[in-house]
């Protein structure tokens, strides 16, 4: 028996430090090997700890809701080592070592590296059944059938979970007799959590403008579905929308920013998160480097963003570095809404539908106009209404100005 | 559709086309009076005479050189080479001639012959008569080499070989003739020259093969099946110029991957197909490419348990296959 440390895990680049969400265990408490121990939360994900160790949990040290820097103590357990264990590691090292040439690091195929690769996995967690232990391709094939398999699990590893602090002091609600009971996913309480920290955190202000796209609309009839056809994929209005966002966010940067407590960061890059809904769940992908991306190059983006949230494949990578939100809830049918900010950015902008409206021109006429609401949600400590009335009439300008002549899909 | 044999999908793959055309002929030794040794032509000379199926002297050079004249004349001859083993006297016709006048007249001339020949051992031929010899044609750009393994593919293919407008070295593997039989369609079809079949569809590992050793490495792939081992074929059935694609399609499809030839094996077909793999597969292997080949000793012997080493089996796939299956 000796006392071992287990220690705040590295839980993706750049993040320094954790928060723990949950103890699953308490001091005391017998834990085995890869047993999780606790829910942690990063600025990136949340993960389960696993306990390195077969043992009793002797001391927590990290309390709940507390940012631990990476590396830092956050629990002693007692380490049992167990006897039988041992020997039989040692007579299965005695026979490996007899059979089979030593190795003293895995090698990998050029065949399960790519694959790897591709699908953002960490191949020490694969198990390998080839020879010597090796990892067949057929392991990794499989090992990605598995975790499609258990996209739940998956997904409270990739989502966007801003670290978050589920509010301490919630009322209690009864459950009434007819009442059905839903157990709160990982992503359901992701979600919970960021959005009301986001409204607990943030003090939301909203406007809007309405812009007439007719002009855009004629043009995307127009041109649809040779788009679809060439490019296998469709041209939503979405994509010219995020293109006019973008180039107002050029315009006007102080929206590309985000509130950090004593100062305000002015983002670099424009990366542009975008909401996708799959059933009971909500994932916000982000189109990295929107500014350097054409029209056709954002739509094809969002359609495999989109695609990989349908089928639990987002990597990490997909969901991290956004910096202004696009939410496109004319999808829906809603012609108006009030966003919650996509925490920490400063601001988020809605979509809504694109209806049909008679419109009284300047000249006294009247015509039939295809007229679509942009919504803005922003966060007052970064943004004022006079900023924000300047970035919207500009992506209202951006969008109006669309039209055959002045759209470049490429 | 009626059962056939190899042997008899040849002739009447000869039939037909000799009565598809009239400027098809035949010339070789024994293919009239006596209908070949293997009795590919029997029939054939009461039925076209003796002017279209032509007994010829025991001269290999003549009867390609005959052939070729006749070929460049505006004729579809149909030479046979008794056995592949003794093509040697006329290589200098193909090499130098055949394969050659089309690009040598600038398109001018061009020379639509057929070279038939039974070759392959495990027949108990021994030394000249077993012999596999492709892989000496296979570096001679202006030949095409086909090597069917069944009776549906001899049919389509040699007919196609026949119309080809360029020369062509028909190999026709001897032990195949009476053993493998199978449906073929009665009705008119052909099969394109330089195309490759995937003759079983698996997914743990692939064999690529052609000939005789393509019905072992079904019999293989049979037995893995109840070991929950998935075999992929592919039967090259044109040895030169080879398919690519298909090559590629096939040996990423699962990253391992196992060729088979009868032949020797240093400087085989299968060791350009596994340079093509090396090319354009690196990030698809998951495993070294396996060559299962005769040995490099001269020829076939004739002892028989020296001959059954020799020889290709299902044993022996087999047993590569399951080594590359637990890699």
């Amino acid at each position: 028996m000796s006392l071992k440390e287990i220690v705040m895990p590295q839980l993706g680049e750049s993040v320094t430090e954790g928060t723990i969400n949950n103890w699953y265990v308490k001091e005391g408490e017998m834990v085995k090997k890869y047993d999780p121990i606790a829910e942690v939360l990063s600025d990136k994900v949340t993960a389960e700890i696993p306990s390195l160790f077969t043992g009793k949990i002797s001391k927590i040290i990290a309390p709940e809701g507390e940012a631990v820097p990476v590396g830092e103590l956050i629990c002693y357990i007692e380490a049992v080592e167990n006897e039988d264990e041992k020997m039989n590691d040692k007579e299965k090292n005695r026979i490996k070592a007899n059979c089979q040439p030593k190795q003293s690091k895995p090698r990998f195929s050029p065949a399960v590296l790519k694959l790897a690769q591709e699908h953002n996995i960490n191949l020490d967690e694969v198990k390998g059944t080839g020879k010597g232990g090796r990892i067949t391709r057929k392991d990794v094939l499989v090992y990605i059938e598995e975790k499609k398999l258990q996209p739940e699990r998956e997904q409270e590893n990739v989502q966007t979970v801003e670290s978050a602090v589920i509010p301490q002091e919630e009322k209690k609600i009864e459950k009434q007799a007819n009442d059905i009971e839903i157990p709160l996913s990982g992503i359901r309480k992701a979600i919970a959590s960021n959005t009301a920290r986001s409204v607990q955190e943030i003090p939301h202000g909203w406007m809007m403008v309405e812009a007439d796209v007719t002009d855009l609309v004629a043009y995307r009839d127009k041109i649809k579905s040779d788009f679809k056809q060439k490019e296998g994929f469709n041209l939503t209005y979405f994509s010219f929308f995020i293109k006019a966002v973008v180039e107002a966010l050029k315009k006007y940067p102080q929206l590309n920013a985000m509130w950090a407590g004593d100062k305000i960061l002015q983002k670099k890059d424009i990366n542009i998160s975008i909401a996708v809904a799959v059933e009971d769940m909500l994932f916000t992908p982000v189109i990295k480097n929107a500014d350097e991306k054409s029209i056709k190059g954002i739509a094809k983006e969002v359609y495999e963003l989109a695609h990989k949230a349908r089928s639990g494949t987002l990597t990490r990578e997909d969901v991290e570095g956004g910096t202004f939100t696009v939410n496109n809830t004319g999808v829906f049918g809603s012609i108006q809404s009030m966003g919650i900010i996509n925490y920490p950015q400063a601001a988020i902008l809605q979509v809504e539908s694109i209806v049909k409206r008679p419109v009284v021109f300047e000249n006294g006429m009247m015509g039939a106009r295809d007229m679509v609401n942009l919504c803005l949600s922003l966060d007052h400590r970064v943004l004022d209404g006079l900023i924000c009335g300047l970035f919207l009439n500009e992506v209202k300008e951006n969008v109006e100005k669309m039209n055959e002549n002045t759209i470049r899909l490429y | 559709m009626p059962v056939i044999s190899y042997i008899e999908a040849v002739k009447q793959a000869l039939d037909e086309e000799m009565a598809h055309n009239d400027k098809v002929f035949i010339l070789g030794e024994d293919v009239g009076m006596k209908g070949g040794v293997f009795k590919a032509t029997e029939g054939l000379y009461e039925k076209y005479g003796k002017e279209r199926v032509i007994d010829t002297p025991l001269a290999e050079s003549g009867i390609v050189g005959v052939g070729i004249g006749a070929a460049m004349y505006g004729m579809r001859p149909i030479a046979e080479i008794q056995f592949a083993d003794f093509i040697m006297p006329a290589v200098n016709q193909i090499v130098s001639e055949a394969a050659k006048i089309r690009y040598r007249s600038n398109n001018d001339w061009h020379c639509p012959i057929t070279i038939r020949a039974p070759y392959g051992g495990g027949v108990n031929g021994g030394l000249y008569h077993s012999q596999s010899v492709e892989a000496l044609f296979a570096n001679v750009p202006g030949l095409k080499i086909v090597m069917p393994s069944t009776p549906y593919d001899v049919k389509g293919l040699l007919k196609s070989a026949i119309r080809d407008d360029d020369p062509v070295l028909f190999f026709e593997h001897k032990r195949a003739y009476r053993l493998i039989k199978e449906e073929v369609p009665e009705q008119e079809y052909t099969i394109p020259i330089g195309k490759a079949d995937v003759k079983r569809e698996g997914e743990d590992v692939t064999v690529i093969t052609y000939g005789l050793a393509v019905h072992f490495a079904l019999q293989a792939a049979d037995k893995l099946q109840e070991e929950g081992i998935s075999v992929h074929v592919l039967d090259l059935r044109t040895v030169y110029p080879l398919d690519k694609e298909a090559i590629i399609e096939a040996a990423s499809k699962t990253g391992k991957i196992l060729l088979v030839t009868e032949a020797n094996k240093e400087g085989s077909i299968i060791s350009e197909v596994s340079a093509i793999i090396a090319e354009y597969c690196l990030f698809d292997l998951d495993a070294p490419v396996q060559r299962l080949a005769g040995p490099d000793v001269p020829a076939m012997p004739y002892a028989a348990p020296l001959e059954k080493h020799f020889m290709i089996n299902s044993d022996k796939i087999e047993q590569a296959l399951r080594d590359l299956a637990y890699f």
